[in-house]
């Protein structure tokens, strides 16, 4: 059984059909890039997967269970993370505490008024800022931080949760050259625990992390396979070409 | 390979300089946070000290104004912490204050008690229920209900209970409840003057510490995302509309308290109690004060009231309109109220849990609070 698994998946918006059939299929540890041209409806795709929309028809299942009427909330308690395309860290609280915002998530109300929990989640507030090269900047309120550096943050909180899976929207926009060879870096040690969704539209960035790849081409899959089969794959080679 | 370069530098120098510019508090890199815990605590001390001679230097038709102002002031607590700490917009906070005010008035009327004892309780769990039933039906949902939905569904709830009162007959209709007895304690009566001032300031002093431990908690850091960005705290997999409709339900029951210690002190209720006009006074103490800091409160309600009090002594015509500007400029030009003059960004912010210090020395000690 793969972890996440959408089918049948149809979004629309008044007159416009984002999705039309889509699906997508992701398996334990699996590192899975969503391509295609813009308004191909990659993010749309992302977003009912995540449940910041609700798609019209179809149907999606996460570690065997159907999840498609699921809150957001119900849906990271049951495993599920999501980066938001727009930076979304809290500016004015700090490093630290954006973090432990995170990870007290699913604290009782009781420990959160108590404040109960916040001595044995330092030890994991300060691992994943260290693992997001962070880890000196604790105490600085999160405006403080470059675009690249709260990028990283919020990937940090996105994975404080510890997911089975993760989507990225976008997560280079913005970043220089170096900026996103170093957040390949980062994301590389969590495929032991997490499989992970990502829209992107640096290509070179894509190849280099994903192992499989599902194209969208309005708002229906053009193809999905490993990234050498989707390079060899005439279609894709065509629309992208089209693009150029 | 320029371009990497420059990225490298950006991204180490990028920070500091921000930091600089961005937040007055924060420059300072090594122990900020203690200096800054200082400024807050030291208003803090000051505003009470002020509240404590103040029977000793005022008239004593002055100190019955100062005791409204002290209830005042524990009802613009209630509604910071909806609004500056929770983020919602409620214009409706009245309806607590003044259903809580009937109640008790009615008590005291009907049932003849006056017991100080069972008042507050009574008018605590009559702004408890209120707020639970608006703000069960306001804000739990499936769905996060609108800012839009909220404000105007509480205005809608304060102005409806106005309409009400005015027009029933078993409430006083138009005219309320008058000659409401004194609160008592025993055989003890509380008349206005000293001792219901310092009663209502005890009250104030532990409802205030109440809530600064409540905002300094980890359940503070969960209030300051929702404020911040609810989708966001969604999706870590928080009940943002659990946790709002709890902050709502805790800033009805102080503005219970409130409203029953106002009627009794006043000695009458009426509707403009429970209505839009309260309920957006109370917005404009917290507003000019300074949202989100529940000190910003306190002092936002004894200016806007006491300047009032003087103007209207003194412009007897005009005053309403150098209010009117005054709230304006302050508005404009000071959003985040008067107390952000003393009190920079971080401070504002604050700590949650344990102290920054114990945090970053890895301790992992008793968690006294």
């Amino acid at each position: 059984m793969p972890l996440l698994e959408a089918s049948g998946i149809s979004k629309v918006f008044g007159k416009l059909t984002a999705l039309d059939g889509a699906a997508l299929t992701v398996g334990e540890n699996e590192f899975h890039g969503l391509i295609g041209p813009n308004g191909s409806g990659k993010s749309t795709l992302m977003k009912c997967v995540a449940g910041a929309e609700v798609p019209t028809t179809g149907k999606v299942s996460f570690i065997n269970t159907d999840i498609t009427a699921f809150t957001p909330t119900e849906r990271a308690r049951a495993g599920m993370s999501l980066k938001f395309q727009i930076t979304s860290v809290l500016p004015t609280l700090t490093l630290y505490d954006n973090i432990l915002l995170a990870l007290q998530a699913q604290s009782s109300l009781l420990d959160l008024v108590l404040s109960r929990t916040r001595s044995k989640l330092h030890d994991q507030v300060m691992t994943m800022l260290t693992q997001f090269r962070l880890a000196d900047r604790a105490h600085d309120a999160a405006a403080a931080l470059s675009h690249g550096q709260q990028q990283w943050l919020e990937i940090a909180m996105a994975l404080a949760g510890k997911p089975r899976l993760l989507l990225l929207d976008e997560p280079t926009g913005g970043m220089s050259l170096e900026e996103r060879r170093v957040t390949g870096e980062l994301l590389q040690p969590i495929k032991q625990h997490c499989s992970l969704v990502i829209v992107e539209h640096d290509l070179d960035f894509i190849r280099d992390i994903c192992d499989r790849l599902t194209v969208l081409d309005q708002g229906k899959v053009l193809a999905s396979g490993t990234v050498a089969e989707i390079q060899a794959n005439k279609n894709v080679q065509e629309i992208y070409l089209r693009r150029a | 390979m320029g371009g990497a370069r420059e990225a490298v530098a950006r991204v180490g120098e990028e920070p500091d300089v921000v930091t600089g510019g961005g937040a007055p508090a924060a420059s300072a890199p090594a122990g900020k946070a203690s200096a800054g815990w200082k400024v807050l605590t030291i208003v803090e001390g000051l505003v009470l000290l002020i509240a404590l001679v103040l029977p000793w230097v005022l008239q004593d038709y002055l100190t019955v104004f100062a005791t409204r102002v002290v209830i005042l002031a524990l009802f613009a607590l209630s509604f910071d912490l909806v609004w500056g700490y929770a983020g919602i917009m409620s214009f409706g906070q009245a309806l607590f204050f003044g259903a809580a005010g009937y109640g008790v008035a009615l008590m005291a009327r009907d049932l003849n008690v006056t017991s100080i004892l069972l008042i507050l309780p009574a008018g605590a769990l009559i702004g408890l229920t209120a707020s639970l039933l608006l703000g069960g039906f306001l804000l739990l949902g499936r769905y996060p209900s609108s800012v839009i939905f909220v404000s105007l569904g509480t205005l809608t709830g304060s102005y409806a209970a106005d309409r009400l009162a005015r027009g029933w007959y078993y409430l006083g209709g138009q005219n309320g409840i008058p000659s409401i007895p004194p609160l008592t304690l025993g055989s003890y009566e509380f008349e206005e003057g000293p001792i219901y001032y310092y009663m209502v300031l005890a009250i104030l002093v532990v409802v205030y510490l109440l809530c600064r431990f409540l905002v300094r908690s980890q359940f503070g850091l969960a209030l300051a995302g929702l404020r911040e960005n609810e989708q966001r705290i969604a999706f870590f997999g928080y009940k943002a509309q659990h946790l709002k409709a709890i902050i709502f339900a805790v800033g009805g029951t102080i503005a219970g308290l409130a409203g029953s210690l106002y009627a009794f002190h006043e000695g009458f209720v009426w509707p403009n109690m429970l209505g839009v006009v309260f309920s957006t006074q109370v917005v404009l103490y917290v507003l000019f004060g300074g949202s989100g800091t529940l000190i910003g409160a306190v002092i936002g309600t004894v200016i806007i009231e006491g300047v009032s009090f003087w103007l209207s002594d003194n412009y007897r015509d005009v005053w309403p309109i150098i209010l009117g500007v005054l709230l304006l400029l302050v508005i404009m030009f000071r959003p985040l109220g008067l107390i952000s003059f003393v009190l920079g960004e971080r401070e504002r912010v604050g700590r949650f849990g344990k102290g920054p210090n114990k945090a970053s020395n890895k301790e992992t000690g008793n968690a006294a609070p």
